[in-house]
């Protein structure tokens, strides 16, 4: 067992790897909200991002934290692949190791904050409405038992395809906050330039050491985990 | 003890300054002579039991490099081994002669067998041959393990000039997306890496190590220090960590404290305990 201290210094704020007990897991819908104690974690800003042991797979998947209650964080997970399947399958008295909190999250300084999300885009979603003290949002998914995961925001404006999420956006939308599939979030950003986009990608480490984030920014390649996930082109 | 180092590629000490410091040496990114933005996304794939990876040398270029990082990398504090590549014999020398003006510059290490980028036209011993010319510094060859006998090549470098080995790179794989059957990497193969390398590395090591009389660093799926036991027991000096980095940024400390329960006499007698068992058994198949 490593007891050579939990924190592991990146160059910036410190983020922890620590191992984290299962409080348990509930399904949202197709979704699964896998809850762990907290550990000495920090929960970090809604939109930073967390690297979760998978069980039996050689990499930690990359996921945003949902929601942080008292002593626990909470990640919400659509089991597509052997990594996200494996960590659904969680139970209570398991453990897993977890590094966080990484990346940059959401500029919280926002005066009319509106809540963009399409599918498993959902997931920071309750964590950002919570740290902003209550937000408007619309949701977009792609079937009703997708859009069972809209009670993790009970407030929402919810559309299930064929329409479209971007189909709600108002004609003065505010400050968007989004987060969902790649076409969704070009076609937020289309129609909303200065919205914070939270991107995903395959990532390795999420620390910066595997370059195998990168996403392409002002003609350059960028590392996601460490420029991002959340993206927002000048205003 | 075991010195331990990262896999050039696999760390990058400028973002996590904390982990290159619990090595006892940093390896860098590989440095070309010109900039390379690299492959396009998406550039890495998990699979089974390995991963797939298509950087493509991503690197600011010589010029910069030795400006913009060097001097960073200087103030870690442990010995800093640049990783060198290109595209042509003269590429390797270039970027050689350039690094010789560093003393900051402890090793360089020759990645000769890149599986995400063209390969230079000329034999890994002849572009030893052309950066050994320009430098004085300790040379270390990166062999590729997809050779039909790299015991042969081991004797080719060591005949150039290389004063070590560093084995062994990644070997070029592939995987598909379950749903699309289209290769998950942008540019299709890979090279691959981790657990299922372990094997393969500990081949070529014990292989090289009967051929050349030249100090190995060992890597290919290291991922604990039973692991790294195994690569000294078939020829390998020091071992270096890869893709373990990656779900374990503590990997240097943990592997550390795993072979720290050990005494020196012990390690030692490790060393080519691995090659004596294999010599055996083929003199008793024969």
């Amino acid at each position: 067992m490593n007891r050579a201290g939990d924190t592991v210094s990146l160059g910036g704020p410190e983020a922890r790897r620590q191992l984290l007990h299962v409080v348990g897991t509930e399904p949202v819908g197709p979704y699964t909200l896998v809850r762990l104690d907290r550990g000495r974690l920090d929960p970090g800003v809604p939109g930073q991002f967390f690297m979760l042991e998978a069980p039996g797979r050689v990499l930690p998947r990359p996921m945003s934290l949902c929601r942080a209650p008292d002593c626990e964080l909470a990640f919400l997970l659509d089991p597509i692949g052997p990594g996200t399947r494996a960590l659904c399958a969680l139970e209570p008295g398991q453990s897993i190791h977890v590094l966080g909190p990484l990346g940059n999250g959401f500029d919280l300084s926002v005066e009319r904050p509106l809540l963009v999300a399409g599918g498993i885009g959902i997931a920071p979603m309750p964590y950002l409405a919570h740290a902003l003290g209550g937000a408007p949002a619309i949701l977009g998914f792609r079937s009703d038992r997708h859009a069972e995961a809209a009670r993790l925001l009970p407030d929402a404006e919810v559309v299930v395809e064929p329409r479209l999420v971007t189909e709600l956006l108002p004609e003065d939308p505010g400050d968007v906050l989004a987060c969902g599939p790649e076409a969704m979030l070009d076609a937020v950003r289309a129609r909303v330039p200065t919205a914070q986009l939270a991107w995903e990608a395959p990532m390795a480490c999420g620390y910066g050491a595997c370059y195998g984030c990168v996403v392409e920014r002002d003609g350059r390649y960028v590392r996601l985990c460490i420029e991002g996930p959340v993206l927002q082109d000048a205003a | 003890m075991i010195p331990i180092l990262n896999a050039s590629g696999c760390l990058d000490a400028l973002t996590a300054p904390g982990i290159a410091q619990r090595l006892d040496a940093f390896v860098t990114k590989t440095v070309t002579p010109l900039p390379r933005e690299g492959n396009p996304p998406p550039r890495i794939a998990e699979t089974d039991a390995g991963m797939l990876n298509s950087i493509g040398l991503q690197n600011p270029g010589i010029e910069a490099f030795v400006r913009d990082n060097l001097p960073r990398l200087a103030t870690l504090g442990v010995p800093v081994w640049v990783s060198v590549g290109g595209f042509s014999a003269a590429d390797y020398a270039d970027v050689c002669a350039q690094l010789d003006d560093y003393d900051d510059v402890a090793t360089i290490e020759l990645n000769l067998s890149c599986p995400n980028v063209e390969e230079a036209p000329e034999t890994a011993a002849e572009l030893v041959a052309a950066a050994r010319q320009p430098t004085t510094k300790p040379l270390y060859a990166k062999l590729s393990p997809a050779t039909w006998d790299i015991a042969e090549s081991a004797r080719a470098v060591a005949a150039a000039g290389a004063d070590g080995l560093s084995l062994i790179n990644t070997i070029r794989g592939l995987e598909l997306d379950a749903v699309s059957r289209r290769p998950k990497l942008a540019r299709g193969a890979g090279g691959y890496s981790g657990p299922a390398l372990r094997p393969i590395a500990l081949a070529c090591v014990h292989a090289c190590a009967d051929a050349v009389d030249l100090p190995i660093v060992g890597m290919g799926g290291v991922a604990s220090g039973a692991d790294a036991h195994d690569f000294v027991a078939v020829g390998a000096s020091s071992v270096a960590l890869g893709t373990i980095l990656f779900s374990d940024p503590q990997a240097p400390e943990r592997i550390r404290a795993e072979l720290g329960a050990d005494e020196p006499a012990a390690t030692d007698s490790l060393r080519g305990l691995g090659r004596e068992s294999a010599t055996a058994a083929k003199l008793s198949a024969d």
